[in-house]
């Protein structure tokens, strides 16, 4: 099993370069990647695709681990209103996406690192811009201002100030 | 709000009964302009085909003149003639969606102590009047309506080629909407209404030219219409005054009285004929408005 | 998230991956280091063997995974080639050939997502690396999984009755299934019904259709339904559920004999309500009979045009005249249900409206008509009983024909409609064979690729016809001359003399696109699929699958899935039906097991899982407080595990602890 996830988010050349976590449903938006490829429609590397049958099966939990593990930002891509596979899954990701928007504003984090796009599966053109776009945005950006926390190992004590906490809730 | 005024060469010249008689319309429908200090020829049609960067940069300048006199906000540049209009809009575009062509003006500029923002929209006459002063209130103003009179609006090409912003590019309709809120009645001519009238041509190969201007003014005579009515100095110029010169080299009695749209509105406003450059007109427009004034 | 034992249950054995790394040939050799990503797996703790391959998805490719299974105990795989959307399949298969469970594998997409779109090569390969380590860290959460099976129902679902349609619905019902046919209109027929000839043949387009039409009706096999409209869809392949609604004839349709008496009789001497199947070019009363060879042979009263049906208030000289008593001014939508097992989509297309292009006049000038108008012109049942005429009654002298109405144009379709220029040609044989005027195409390309197009052309060549290639611009009544007086004059670029050119003719014909009909949207979503960007229904595969789409069971036939000839339709309904016979043969399905499940341990019984789900699967055990899934009823979307603050519900092969690790597998690496 790998260790902590936070490896240096560095190319060759020295320059920053963003590193993104998509979560694409399998019927709309992974098949419009499908279809980029095929298209030969070439875009930043930055993104990495991780498929789910339905973006509503997106727990926003994943969205925040993607980010205390060092992503820069989270990516998510479902079918536009109306035409999810599921009839009503792509609802409740937009749901519960515009409440982590929230909660993450409080956290002081860059609007642009979370981003929800609805791509169809025969918009790989959209998909191509909308990569490029996120990967320009969050060069732009930097690396996000959160320390990442790794996750506790087996064994591990948790970090210092989550200990304070329990303890007095204790 | 205050609209910058950028009148190009004609209508300081030949086209001089275009400024007097739209400055009057406006004016009278509380459209509040300023000419643009220290304006430019926009180099229209001729410049483009010697050197494309100096072109864009010549016309260019009005844009980032107009920014330099108003550098809060966005900036709304009226421009009457039709070469002027489609020019300054060719300018905007290609400056900001050409990117060598773009920094090249922009070096250009900056020497000159100017920077170019892109808050300039370019508009033209019709549209400003049909749209932001409104067809209802223009008929609120027509105190002496032209019924009865039968005009032909003629558009011309370049208001709505290549880009049709604020027309349909194959039946524009905006003037024929706002003389008919003037009272007139319009003639249907798809075909006519933006076909090129000659444009320089009727200088350099006047066989060409003035027969594109002779199909034009032969439709509106055939449809029975008392005047064709323009938007343009130099389609203005090709329809009227070379009437005699089509009467001899097409064996045609013809004689049509071609006008500036905004002289007809300002005469259906009441506004006196001296003030419309109405008695400079070549093939005089007499008999037909006072038809239509009885 | 429990590390320990590589995550796997405690009792279960250790993950010892097996990774092959795909250079495709070329197609991801070229662009990413085969070798380094290879070597780079080989140094990830789980991993037992890391080997490249050319070819993975060969025969030789796959008994390589199959002999390190059984020779090196591997009990877990990962390919980083293609999409999995290709090949999990094939790869899963080959896991099961060697006695692995072969839910035990992922894949990792390095193609689509890596060596096709990426230009660096150093950087390609680092991604691939990264997507690499992430489905290596997955696949050891993954565990033995059984295949769902679901039956399939016999039955089968024809929506829409044209050539496609029509033809779909004979091969299935000659193979001895129950077929439902639904259709929309009066009489099934389509678009087809309404020409005259059909190229390159010069076939009669009723000759070859009405025998099949009759057989449709008549076989003992086939069910169908005029005026009726599927109205939902529910349930999964296999096991459909359908509601049809129809609409009333107000005529009963076992008694009607088509005698016609009724319209004769009708309170209205003329027609005054533009005739659908004419294209709008003759009148029809409100009692009135599609067109002579509709089937059923039935007439039908329209609703709002009918005296008695809008007022109340009529003579009913129409029932009087009746002598079979047939009509029946009391009836009202009914519905039916059926249970199928697949769909067979048919529902044709609708031509472009050239209004939208006003330079061409269509609308506002006379005599300026469309292809399908200029149909029911030369057909002998149609307006003007076979004749070529313009508005004032008289025979043109001149015609000119524009290709690409709407087509390969980017201010409307920027595709080409394939049929519109064999089409033309056959009008322009049709109108000079009837007429003997001048004809005039006007193209941009002559697209003529089927068999026996070229030679229908170059015949046409010989017979006189007058071809411009040049983009017509403008279709004007202005005469320049005298000759050009009261006629239509059409403007063009003749690029062949590099001329702009006057044509004055008696006559247009606009060769208008085809287009899918404007309700494709609101039928895709009763079943289910998807539409492409112009909105034609979408294949599975462009060139490997173009009849079945993503959704199981549902099947598309004729130009509904794009604009195509009748021979390509005629085989693509055939091909549609043989996928479907196929699958209703087998009898079964194997679905994807990526169902949901609720730890009832672990559940609060909060109910915030229930209303997640669309197809009700959810329900509260009340005697336990839990909530349970009916593993038959789910679809494996997994929005209720998204929803579940408890982590009780799971998604097999997505499951929290699975997702999690690939999230890390991915950012571990550059």
């Amino acid at each position: 099993m790998s260790e902590t996830a936070t490896a240096p988010a560095a190319t060759g050349a020295g320059t920053y370069e963003p590193r993104i976590v998509a979560f694409f449903c399998n019927w709309c938006t992974y098949t419009a990647s499908d279809l980029a490829g095929v298209s030969r429609l070439t875009y930043a590397p930055n993104t990495r695709i991780i498929r789910f049958m339905c973006s509503g099966r997106i727990d926003p939990q994943f969205i925040l681990t993607a980010l205390r593990q060092g992503a820069d930002g989270v990516l998510i891509g479902g079918c536009h209103p109306g035409d999810c596979h599921y009839s009503t899954g792509n609802y409740r990701a937009l749901r519960r996406f515009k409440l982590l928007k929230k909660l993450l504003a409080q956290m002081g984090l860059e609007p642009e690192r979370v981003r929800l796009e609805w791509i169809a599966a025969s918009e790989g053109d959209r998909l191509q811009e909308v990569t490029n776009e996120m990967a320009e945005q969050l060069r732009r950006l930097g690396p996000p201002n959160l320390e990442a926390i790794p996750a506790p190992g087996p064994g591990e004590e948790l970090p210092g100030e989550v200990q304070e906490l329990e303890k007095t809730e204790a | 709000m205050k609209y910058v005024y950028y009148p190009g060469c004609s209508l300081k010249s030949s086209g001089k009964p275009y400024e007097e008689s739209l400055l009057e319309v406006f004016k009278k429908a509380g459209v509040e302009v300023e000419e643009l200090g220290g304006w430019n020829c926009c180099g229209a049609t001729a410049y483009m085909s010697v050197d494309e960067s100096d072109a864009m940069a010549l016309a260019g300048r009005n844009l980032a003149l107009a920014e330099k006199e108003h550098p809060e906000g966005r900036i709304e540049m009226i421009a009457p003639c039709n070469a002027c209009y489609l020019v300054l809009m060719k300018a905007k575009k290609q400056i900001e969606e050409r990117a060598h062509l773009g920094a090249a003006v922009q070096d250009a500029f900056s020497r000159a102590g100017m920077t170019y923002r892109g808050e300039v929209t370019i508009r033209h006459p019709l549209d400003v009047l049909v749209n932001d002063v409104g067809l209802d209130r223009i008929k609120e103003l027509c105190t002496r309506p032209l019924k009865g009179l039968k005009v032909a609006c003629y558009y011309g090409c370049q208001i709505v080629r290549p880009y049709a912003t604020f027309d349909d590019q194959f039946n524009p309709m905006t003037m024929d909407n706002l003389l008919r809120a003037a009272g007139a009645e319009t003639v249907e001519w798809t075909s006519m209404k933006a076909r090129c009238c000659g444009g320089t041509l009727t200088g350099t190969i006047d066989s060409a030219g003035q027969r594109l201007s002779y199909i034009i003014l032969k439709e509106a005579r055939r449809l029975q219409a008392d005047v064709v009515a323009t938007a343009c100095p130099l389609c203005q110029f090709n329809l009227e005054c070379y009437q005699g010169s089509m009467r001899k080299r097409f064996d045609d009695d013809l004689e049509m009285p071609s006008l500036f749209f905004s002289q007809l509105l300002g005469h259906a406003m009441g506004i006196k004929r001296r003030k419309l450059g109405l008695q400079d007109m070549l093939v005089s427009p007499r008999k037909a408005l006072k038809a239509c004034e009885a | 998230m429990d590390t320990s034992n590589n995550g796997n249950k405690p009792g279960q054995e250790r993950a010892k991956v097996g990774v092959y790394v795909c250079a495709c040939g070329l197609n991801i050799a070229s662009k990413v280091h085969i070798d380094e990503v290879r070597e780079f797996a080989g140094t990830l703790p789980s991993v037992g063997v890391a080997r490249d391959y050319k070819f993975m998805c060969s025969d030789p490719g796959q008994e390589l995974i199959i002999n390190d299974i059984k020779e090196h105990g591997l009990n877990r795989i990962v390919v980083a080639s293609c999409s999995p959307l290709l090949h999990e399949h094939t790869f899963r298969k080959a896991c099961e050939d060697a006695g692995l469970n072969p839910y035990h594998f992922q894949m990792a997409n390095i193609r689509e997502h890596v060596s096709w779109v990426t230009e660096d090569m150093e950087l390609a390969t680092e991604k691939a690396k990264s997507l690499v380590a992430a489905a290596v860290e997955r696949v050891a959460f993954h565990y033995a999984l059984e295949k769902k099976r679901v039956d399939i129902n016999g039955n089968v679902l024809v929506v829409g009755g044209g050539i496609a349609g029509i033809t779909a619905a004979l091969n299935l019902a000659n193979a001895g299934k129950q077929v439902y046919l639904v259709e929309r209109q009066p009489s099934i027929g389509g678009h087809m019904a309404q020409f005259d000839k059909t190229f390159p043949t010069l076939d009669c387009a009723a000759c070859i259709l009405t025998p099949k039409m009759s057989e449709v009706k008549n076989h003992p096999n086939i069910t169908m339904w005029t005026m009726s409209e599927v109205e939902n869809v529910s349930g999964y392949v296999g096991n459909f559920t359908a509601k049809v609604k129809h609409y009333p004839r107000y005529i009963k349709e076992d008694s009607c004999v088509g005698c016609n008496d009724c319209i004769d009789a009708c309170v209205f001497k003329n027609g005054k309500w533009e005739n659908e199947f004419d294209a709008g070019l003759s009148l029809r009363k409100p009692v009135y009979m599609p067109f002579p060879q509709a089937t059923p042979s039935t007439v039908l009263i329209d609703p709002e045009a009918c005296l008695y049906l809008m007022k109340g208030k009529c003579k009913q000289t129409c029932v009087d005249a009746c002598e079979r008593d047939a009509i029946d001014f009391t009836q009202q939508v009914t519905y039916d249900e059926v249970e199928v097992g697949t769909v067979v989509l048919s529902t044709g297309f609708k031509s472009f409206d050239p209004k939208r292009m006003p330079e061409y006049a269509y609308g506002r000038l006379d005599n300026v008509h469309t292809s399908l108008e200029i149909e029911r012109l030369v057909n002998s049942t149609g307006p003007s009983g076979g004749e070529v005429v313009l508005k004032n009654g008289e025979k043109p002298k001149s015609v000119g024909i524009i290709h690409c109405v709407g087509s390969r144009d980017k201010r409307h379709n920027p595709y080409c409609s394939s049929v519109c220029c064999m089409a033309s040609l056959k009008l322009a044989h049709l109108i000079k064979e009837r007429t003997g005027a001048q004809v005039y195409n006007f193209y941009i390309d002559m697209r003529t690729p089927g068999k026996g197009y070229e030679e229908f052309y170059d015949k046409l060549l010989g017979e006189g016809v007058h071809f411009i290639r040049g983009r017509v611009a403008e279709v004007t009544d202005w005469a320049m001359t005298p000759e050009e007086e009261g006629k239509l004059v059409i403007r063009a670029e003749d690029t062949m003399i590099g001329m702009a050119r006057r044509i004055p003719v008696d006559m247009v014909v606009l060769a208008v696109a085809l287009e899918p009909q404007p309700d494709h949207e609101d039928i895709r979503r009763t079943f289910n699929i998807s539409c492409s960007k112009e909105g034609w229904f979408l294949e599975r595969h462009p060139k490997l699958a173009p009849v079945s789409t993503f959704s199981d069971g549902i099947y598309l036939a004729g130009a509904c899935q794009g604009p195509k000839d009748i021979p390509a339709t005629v085989a693509q309904a055939g091909a549609a039906a043989g996928e479907a016979l196929a699958l209703i043969s087998r009898g079964y399905m194997e679905i994807e097991p990526n169902t949901a499940w609720i730890d009832p341990d672990l559940c609060s019984g909060c109910k915030t899982c229930l209303p997640q789900c669309p197809y009700t699967a959810i329900t509260r055990n009340e005697d336990k407080g839990v909530a349970e899934i009916n593993p038959v009823l789910c679809k494996g979307c997994g929005t209720c595990v998204g929803a579940c603050p408890s982590g009780a519900a799971q998604q097999h092969l997505f499951t929290d602890d699975q997702v999690y690790t690939e999230i890390e597998g991915i950012l571990s690496h550059v």
